[in-house]
């Protein structure tokens, strides 16, 4: 309706209030009523047109409200997903500086193996004081890590989850009306305590690592490394352990933070390629191992096999079980390098292999410039490759596992001090690496290796295991030291465990590293 | 105890808030006059007990007397507010002042918290933007041809941005603000205005073809300006509310949709032309990868959401001053981490009610300009909500618009207040005229009574 302006309005008013002009209105009325008629008629042709306008307007506008509010519905279905199911993970992070703010109303939470040990539990004194017990000692030190000068390891990892508490929300309500802290939940690693505890003393007084995992589920049964220290007195020797004049790296993790020469365990890789290069004839490779290959274009570059010992003919197999380097300083100067580092960096040379503990990624600089020098070094895992004793398990583990690598886990799961279920940490990522057909070759090859090469110390009718030893030379201070190496896993059909062993500047790997995997295995196995 | 009290307080909360929005919806197809008095009569018993509340715990958590004094003053202001209104214009809308209210509460109280200074400031331009507001109902009944300045509006919000773009200040990658007298001045926030108001009175005044080329010359304009101020947000603002005027205006979806794909190839232009917009769309996709820094304030912002859950933390328990530019544009982020996501959700939904409201009011409207004046700032306002709080929590990349009335900001307030004025004069409007009918219908029918007895005698 048109707005009346307000005179109009008085004088409407006023004309209907007079009483002495009934009569006169009454006709007035009716011509008016009459004229009145027609104008309607006609205003109401054309506000109909306007009330279609109008309505059609309206009902744009109500189409607009409907599509507005299914984004608003959209934003609150976002808004409660990431609540529900993303901030869980996302909350771990060390950047969100509200944990530790929290931290301090609950009893931090335990530690323990897969099998429930405990390897890490705070224990409130009488006077209120808290402090942080490592039942485990030194053998766990490396993964369970420490929480008092700084986090690291599953301290830190797992810091978001040893924080909450997961309880029965009225015991919650009561506590704090007691003014109680809450018991933080229980962390369940997939560490298994006497693999550990044994790996650990394997190393004793010597520098190295051992690590072990299952290859069908990713699951890590041990990481040790050594030389260790004794997280309970971490305080009163954390000054010694960081001074100048330790050089033995009692904090670092060798496990994932340790990078090696592969040696003789890339030849694994170096048949791989190989086999990728020649796939219809590659079991028809042979070659005359004279116990050393010369350069045919430079005859200054020579590489011996070990000992200078003469392996005679071989192929890829043999080439393999007797550790052949001839064979192998050949194919490298012999093969497509574009490929290789391709290959090698799907192996996770290069990249990161971060399972959330402090790490540092492998390294393949071999180009397809490169001198054939190098690439003939590159050939038997010497040059400058360098690789983690994880990232070297993580090859085995595919290699038993049909050729795809679940990648490694650490955390089982989480349970409330109560018991209950909190939180279950899903399998790693499925990684497919190779097909399972060159896995079953490489398998057979590594499987040589202990029946007729360099692993003999690993034959035994209990179980049959597949490896690969490496002797990898480094020159450390003017002398010439070598790492032995051992790889593998047990048993062949349907592997459980899968090993890789390394001892800083040992004998060779038949010698020194495969001995201490038979007894992993001998333990695991039985 | 005081933590018991926090957690008994933080539950009450969450019920008020709930009970709010339940109110809000149920009652949202209640005839306007009758249920609105109810329902607005419970609605403000709820806001005052929730304020109440809320600066209770603020006391107890600090023993600070500062949220005692700052509490007072505010409790007078909702309890004198709405009795002005009512004394001068009876014909308000108490359901959409009290969500205002609500608004300026939790933004006190989240203020307060997060920095008294700040909040004390933020209460000043408050009150002097609630008194200004008032006039505006007056001033829109006396002029109502507000069509004839069309192009004025247009000039004036070319001439404010070309200000911006020339003297004003850059503040993260954007000049937005010019400093006059010591006041710092976002153009942005009321050009928004002149805008509409240029853009509805061409497309109700000049009907065709014409209308649509002179509107998109006035729009087009601004557009240009505001890009190259690089305050993307706003331009995205306008932009967006004249597509869907022209669209309403014009009956056309053809407009509709060829603006969805304008602003789709400007989204792809300005992707490649501008480096914070690439930084904000990375911050976006996968904030994780760069938690140090461009990630930073995203996953912050997550960070504090992720741990309040649905209960929040409680006031005083969490660490949102964590979060870079809390106050402003991630003030909801603060909501969320202390007063909880249930919380949170409730003000996403009174928000939506308000923009359900605000387009009613549109759809009551008989003139065409007024229509389209409503729809306007409907628009802008229901977009700015979604763009600031979806870019809190990644439902969108951040854009730096203001959440109305909580948000830090003066001039993002007083423009907040001035948009709830007008729709608040369009409904006093309409009752009166309303209430003109209803009389004219009366009388008319009296009349009618009193000749048939004429007639009868």
């Amino acid at each position: 309706m048109r707005r009346e302006d307000s005179e109009e309005k008085k004088s409407r008013k006023g004309k209907e209030k007079n009483p002495e002009n009934k009569i006169n209105k009454q006709r007035e009325k009716q011509t008016e009523g009459r004229q009145q008629a027609k104008r309607r008629r006609e205003e109401a042709i054309s506000e109909t047109k306007l009330a279609m306008i109008r309505r059609k307007q309206n009902r744009e506008m109500l189409g607009i409200v409907y599509l507005f509010a299914l984004i608003f519905f959209a934003m609150i279905v976002y808004f409660c997903h990431f609540i529900l199911f993303q901030a869980e993970d996302k909350m771990a992070s060390p950047y969100n500086a509200r944990i530790d703010y929290l931290a301090q109303k609950t009893v931090r939470g335990e530690i323990q193996t897969a099998d429930g040990m405990v390897i890490a539990k705070t224990v409130t004194k009488e006077d209120g004081t808290e402090s942080r017990e490592y039942p485990g000692g030194a053998a766990f030190a490396h993964p369970v890590g420490y929480s008092v000068k700084g986090k690291t390891g599953i301290e830190s990892l797992g810091n978001y989850y040893l924080t909450n508490s997961g309880i029965n929300p009225l015991q919650k309500f009561m506590n704090e009306i007691e003014n109680r802290k809450n018991p933080g939940d229980t962390l369940v690693t997939s560490l298994d305590a006497d693999l550990q505890k044994l790996a650990y003393s394997l190393l004793d007084g010597r520098k190295g690592s051992i690590v072990c995992m299952e290859p069908s589920s990713g699951r890590i049964l041990a990481m040790a490394s050594a030389p260790s220290f004794d997280p309970n007195q971490l305080q009163e020797n954390w000054d010694s352990l960081i001074s100048e004049e330790n050089t033995d790296g009692n904090l670092v993790n060798r496990a994932t933070q340790g990078l090696y020469p592969p040696g003789s365990t890339f030849k694994l890789l170096m048949a791989l390629e190989y086999i990728r290069e020649h796939p219809t004839d590659w079991q028809d490779f042979s070659f005359k191992c004279k116990g050393e290959y010369v350069d045919p274009s430079n005859p200054a570059n020579v590489v011996h096999c070990y000992n200078g010992e003469v392996h005679g003919t071989v192929n890829l197999e043999s080439a393999i079980a007797q550790s052949c380097n001839s064979a192998f300083a050949f194919i490298g100067s012999e093969i497509d390098v574009n490929r290789l580092q391709s290959l090698a960096e799907d192996f996770y040379y290069n990249k990161d292999l971060s399972i959330g503990l402090p790490s540092k990624a492998g390294q393949f600089s071999l180009t397809a410039d490169s001198p054939t020098w190098l690439k003939m070094q590159s050939g038997i895992g010497q040059g400058e490759t360098l690789c983690s004793p994880l990232q070297n398990l993580c090859m085995v583990s595919a290699i038993a596992n049909h050729g795809t690598l679940i990648y490694p886990t650490i955390l089982s799961e989480v349970k409330s001090k109560e018991g209950t279920a909190v939180h279950h940490f899903p399998k790693g990522e499925e990684i497919t690496l190779m097909s399972s057909s060159e896995s079953d070759a490489l398998k057979q090859f590594m499987r040589s290796v202990v029946t007729e090469g360099t692993a003999s110390a690993l034959k035994t009718k209990a179980y049959q295991v597949c490896g690969k030893t490496g002797s990898a030379q480094v020159k450390e201070g003017g002398k010439l030291k070598t790492n032995a190496w051992f790889v593998g896993f047990a048993p062949m059909d349907n592997p459980k465990l899968a090993v890789s062993v390394l001892v800083e500047d040992g004998d060779t790997g038949g010698k020194t590293a495969a001995p201490l995997a038979r007894e992993l295995f001998d333990l695991y196995l039985k | 105890m005081g933590n018991l009290f926090s957690s008994f307080a933080k539950i009450i909360s969450i019920l008020l808030m709930l009970l709010y929005s339940y109110g809000l919806f149920r009652n949202l197809s209640i005839d306007y006059r009758e249920g609105k008095k109810k329902l607005s009569g419970l609605l403000y018993k709820i806001l005052l007990l929730l304020h109440f509340i809320s600066y209770a715990v603020l006391y107890f958590q600090t023993g600070n007397l500062f949220y005692i004094y700052f509490y007072l003053p505010q409790l007078l202001y909702f309890l004198l507010y709405p009795l002005i209104w009512k004394k001068l214009y009876p014909f308000y809308n108490e359901v959409l002042l009290n969500n205002q209210c609500l608004f300026l509460a939790l933004g006190w109280i989240l203020l307060a918290r997060l920095q008294e200074a700040k909040a004390i400031k933020q209460f000043a331009v408050a009150m002097a933007a609630s008194l200004l507001v008032l006039v505006i109902p007056y001033i829109v009944d006396k002029i109502w041809d507000f069509q004839k300045f069309r192009y004025i509006f247009a000039g004036i919000g070319i001439v404010s941005l070309l200000l911006v773009l020339v003297l004003g200040t850059v503040n993260f990658g954007a000049k937005m603000s010019v400093s006059l007298f010591g006041f710092r001045f976002q153009a942005s926030e009321f050009v928004k205005l002149s805008f509409v108001f240029s853009i509805a009175g061409i497309l109700s005044e000049e009907h065709g073809k014409e209308g649509v080329i002179h509107s998109a010359c006035v729009a087009a304009l601004h557009g240009i300006i505001l890009v190259l101020c690089k305050d993307l947000g706003s331009a995205l603002l306008l932009f967006i509310s004249y597509v869907f005027m022209l669209y309403v205006a014009r009956n056309q979806l053809l407009y509709l949709l060829a603006g969805g794909l304008v602003s789709a190839l400007a989204g792809i232009v300005s992707y490649g032309l501008f480096s914070h917009v690439r930084t904000r769309v990375y911050a976006f996709i996968d904030p994780w990868r760069d938690m140090a820094g461009k990630g930073y304030q995203i996953t912050q912002s997550l960070f504090a959401i992720g741990t309040g859950g649905f209960l929040g933390l409680g006031l005083f328990q969490g660490l949102p001053n964590k979060i870079p530019i809390v106050e402003n544009d991630f003030i909801f982020s603060a909501l969320s981490e202390e007063m909880g996501g249930v919380v949170a959700i409730c003000l996403i939904l009174i928000c939506l009610s308000c923009f359900m409201q605000m387009m009613m009011m549109g759809r009551d409207m008989e003139s065409s300009f007024y229509k389209l004046v409503a729809l306007g700032l409907s628009v802008i306002y229901v977009i700015q909500v979604i763009l600031t709080i979806g870019g809190a929590i990644k439902f969108v990349p951040s854009t730096g618009v203001t959440l109305p009335f909580m948000s830090y900001g003066g001039s993002s307030l007083i423009s907040s207040f001035i948009v709830f004025a007008l729709f608040q004069s369009l409904f006093i409007i309409q009752g009166q005229e309303d209430e003109v009918e209803m009389e004219e219908d009366a009388e008319s029918a009296e009349e009618q009574e009193m000749e048939s007895e004429e007639e009868d005698a």
